[in-house]
């Protein structure tokens, strides 16, 4: 009798403990595959815009535009990702907080191909296909789709290539160019000041007021006129591959870098990857 | 097999006791007798700087100095640029028992992690404490006595009737006009601008050319009225009118017909392109740099990138044009009676096992309200020292009078903003605390962006889209379920999992009781 009560009692702790759980939420169930088709990256669907009527459009107006998730910031106060199709590209943002933001994270962690929450953001993503609906925008001089509602579609992946554009920088060319991954070939390290005045390869934030984590913000030299550059940490955390090449810069090296061609008041690129020469 | 089950029974009892309830929390702080000074001491400090580097290094200094006075305490500094992402980041250390010691807060956000059981030192007895309080007999260092402070700003750091922090900056909001084009339009300023006479100059700056450029600047783009933070216009227009926002328990009251009307006059602006907000087109000083925004509202500890002689830029050289920047008081209803919100940073203590290393981290907490470092980080932007201490000190009264000898340090507009805060400290106020204030502040600005937005989109703005709007806000930020604190509503009944829950209990006393019965029944027989 004992023993039977006992172990009565723990059943019944058991199912008490069991109640206080979250009940876990049902699995949909997956709808079947359509099927396959001839992979065409520009293909859009029907009520769709190409990118010539996206570039066309008013600022303020509604858009709906369909391409491949090349890089996404991290999922804080909003969505942020770079989304391009053979023929351009978009920066999207879901603003808001919350569930205010249109896109779940669980949903956003789909779009992003390589990130690992624990080791830090490494938002460079492998062309999953979305839709986004919204209203074409503009901030700082960015062009960007804001207040976006993101689906995300069955389809193959595709990976845009980089574009050298050095030898548009500095020209009114180069803003055709914005959102697009980029290329810059063969720039030269030049001195940043810290708050000391010392010359130095990089800041945290624009003017080093940060600490590791923060932004990383070079200088960069073609044809004797120097850009500024960042690593936004957002995109690539500390710790990425890119994050720690650019901690380990030195003034006069010579660096071939990718990016997505952002826009804050000027180009601003967002650099994904350096090779030191 | 009877030992091992007797074990698994009393896990399981303890786990049935605790598992539902939250962390025990630490021990309420108790101040030591004396501060023990043999031994050495490690703690952190999370402060935020508006990404500028003279104030990291007057945080900077701060540490250096304190440690020199205490060279048996550490202090590690941690750099944000981000109010939220400070609080996020408590949040998430509260449950893992890592939070920094001491920590730059808003009281929104310590009205939340006080939430926690003894989470957030309650400063009071330390205040007062003759030993190591404010002004005490055994501070190494000359801090500010309690009646050196400024009442109003302490004042602000009462959550639940206790000091949950001291203030450390105080700033406010500021209209930074380009006087040039207000002029250039016809108009004179008056010392006090009205919310219909700024929205009058901003239609009228809409004026275009036949090129479609704008007469007032000659270029494509001009957004007259740029505000930064929208909680605070929406705050601020609701105070100023006397009407209802929330009340001290923590009742929700902004969804009223006075929001209504003041959301209409804003979609009209919004609509026909004399408004904006820094979310919808980024931030004011640029534009207003630019020559491309006549009225910018800012915070006064944003002065430093306003005007065009401004000691920071975030626009290049050839964007810039040349004007004469004044600054004024934020629009008003009634010019007699001028209302201007009281925000900036404040400090925090978190609560330790080790009582020795909470009264450490109170005395760099002091440290961060002397003098040096008031006056040192006062003068980076346009903030206003928490201690009347500092604010009557020789130095700081000799930087109020050097406004405009240079556009660095004495940059005219930095400290005209923070003379408006000096002179206006009777004027400011703040919103009540509580848990959930934080997320009905972030409503505020959410019901001006979505009407700003949908203005702009020609969309219908009447009661039917107030109806929805509100609806949505309160969803959206859980409105429904901040509780007040003397709520009598009725919670509805138990969830499920409660019932199971004590059910359960209930059983098992039950099942417990029988079972001792027929130990003492066995016993009497034996």
């Amino acid at each position: 009798m004992k023993k039977l009560l006992t172990i009565t009692v723990m059943v019944l702790m058991l199912l008490g403990l069991c109640a206080c759980n979250k009940k876990p939420e049902e699995t949909p169930t997956p709808e079947p595959a359509p099927a396959p088709a001839a992979f065409d990256p520009s293909a859009k669907s029907e009520g769709v815009m190409t990118y010539s009527e996206f570039a066309a459009a008013n600022l303020g107006d509604e858009v709906v535009i369909e391409g491949f998730v090349q890089g996404a910031q991290s999922y804080w106060q909003g969505a942020k990702f770079y989304v391009a199709d053979p023929d351009g590209a978009y920066f999207v943002y879901c603003d808001g907080k919350g569930e205010d933001i249109n896109i779940s994270e669980e949903d956003y962690a789909k779009i992003v191909a390589s990130t690992d929450y624990k080791e830090g953001w490494k938002g460079i993503c492998d062309g999953t296909k979305v839709q986004v609906k919204g209203v074409k925008a503009e901030w700082s001089g960015e062009v960007e789709v804001s207040e976006a509602t993101v689906t995300i579609l069955d389809s193959e992946k595709w990976v845009a290539e980089a574009e050298d554009v050095t030898a548009l920088l500095g020209t009114d060319a180069l803003i055709e160019k914005m959102n697009k991954k980029v290329k810059f070939s063969d720039m030269t390290v030049e001195a940043s000041k810290d708050a000391d005045g010392n010359d130095v390869a990089f800041l945290y934030n624009w003017d080093g007021s940060g600490e590791p984590g923060s932004d990383l913000y070079f200088n960069v030299s073609a044809n004797g006129t120097t850009y500024n550059f960042v690593v936004e940490s957002y995109l690539c955390y500390d710790g990425s591959d890119v994050y720690e090449a650019v901690e380990a810069l030195n003034i006069g090296d010579k660096l071939d870098l990718e990016g997505f061609l952002y826009w804050y008041n000027g180009a601003n690129p967002h650099i994904t990857s350096i090779t030191v020469k | 097999m009877r030992k091992l089950l007797k074990v698994l029974f009393t896990v399981l009892l303890f786990m049935n006791i605790c598992g539902c309830h939250g962390s025990l929390g630490a021990q309420v702080f108790a101040i030591p007798e004396a501060f023990d000074e043999n031994r050495s001491y490690e703690i952190s400090f999370w402060a935020k700087n508006d990404t500028n580097i003279n104030q990291v290094n007057v945080y900077k200094k701060a540490i250096s100095d304190f440690e020199e006075i205490y060279p048996f305490i550490k202090v590690n500094l941690k750099l944000y640029t981000d109010y939220s992402r400070i609080y996020n980041d408590v949040i998430t250390n509260i449950s893992t028992n890592t939070t920094p010691n001491v920590c730059i807060s808003y009281p929104d956000h310590i009205a939340t992690y006080k939430t926690g059981v003894n989470t957030v030192v309650a400063l009071d007895e330390l205040i007062e404490d003759g030993k190591y309080g404010l002004g005490g007999s055994d501070v190494k260092f000359d801090g500010p006595k309690k009646n050196e402070m400024v009442e109003a700003f302490l004042d602000e750091c009462i959550i639940d009737e206790q000091h949950y922090a001291l203030p450390f900056m105080r700033s406010s909001e500021a209209l930074y006009i380009n006087k040039t084009y207000v002029e250039k339009l016809g108009y004179e300023i008056p010392d006090v601008l009205t919310w219909d006479y700024i929205f009058e100059v901003s239609e009228a700056a809409l004026a275009k050319d036949e090129d479609g450029n704008y007469l007032v600047n000659g270029q494509k783009i001009m957004i007259p009225f740029i505000y930064k933070s929208t909680d605070n216009m929406m705050i601020s227009m609701l105070k100023q009118l006397d009407a209802p926002y929330s009340k001290e328990d923590g009742t929700i009251e902004i969804f009223s017909d006075t929001t209504r009307d003041i959301l209409k006059q804003i979609s009209k602006h919004a609509e026909s392109g004399a408004f904006s907000t820094f979310k919808i087109s980024s931030y004011p000083a640029n534009f207003l740099n630019a020559g491309q925004c006549i009225f910018a509202i800012d915070s006064t500890a944003g002065a430093t990138w306003m005007g065009s002689n401004a000691p920071l830029l975030d626009i290049s050289e050839e964007q810039l044009v040349d004007f004469e920047t004044i600054v004024k008081p934020i629009p008003q209803f009634d010019q007699k009676n001028i209302r201007m919100i009281s925000q900036g940073p404040s400090l925090c203590i978190f609560n330790k096992a080790d009582p020795q290393e909470v009264l450490a981290s109170w005395l760099f907490t002091q440290f961060l309200i002397s003098n040096s470092v008031q006056v040192g980080y006062a003068m980076t932007e346009g903030y206003v020292p928490v201690t009347l201490k500092a604010q009557n000190s020789a130095e700081y009264l000799d930087y109020l009078s050097k406004a405009g000898s240079d556009n660095k340090t004495y940059y005219q507009i930095k400290i005209d903003a923070s003379k408006l805060l000096v002179d206006n400290i009777d004027n400011t106020f703040i919103t009540p605390v509580f848990n959930g204030s934080a997320s009905l502040r972030d409503a505020a600005g959410s019901l001006v962006e979505n009407t700003c937005k949908s203005a702009r989109r020609g969309e219908t703005i009447n009661d039917a889209y107030f109806d929805s709007l509100f609806e949505k806000v309160t969803s959206l930020y859980h409105l429904d379920q901040v509780q007040s604190i003397e709520s009598d509503k009725d919670l509805g009944p138990l969830p499920t999992t409660a019932k199971i829950l004590l059910g359960t209990l209930l059983v098992s006393w039950i099942l417990l009781a029988i079972y001792g019965y027929r130990e003492w029944r066995k016993q009497k027989t034996q």
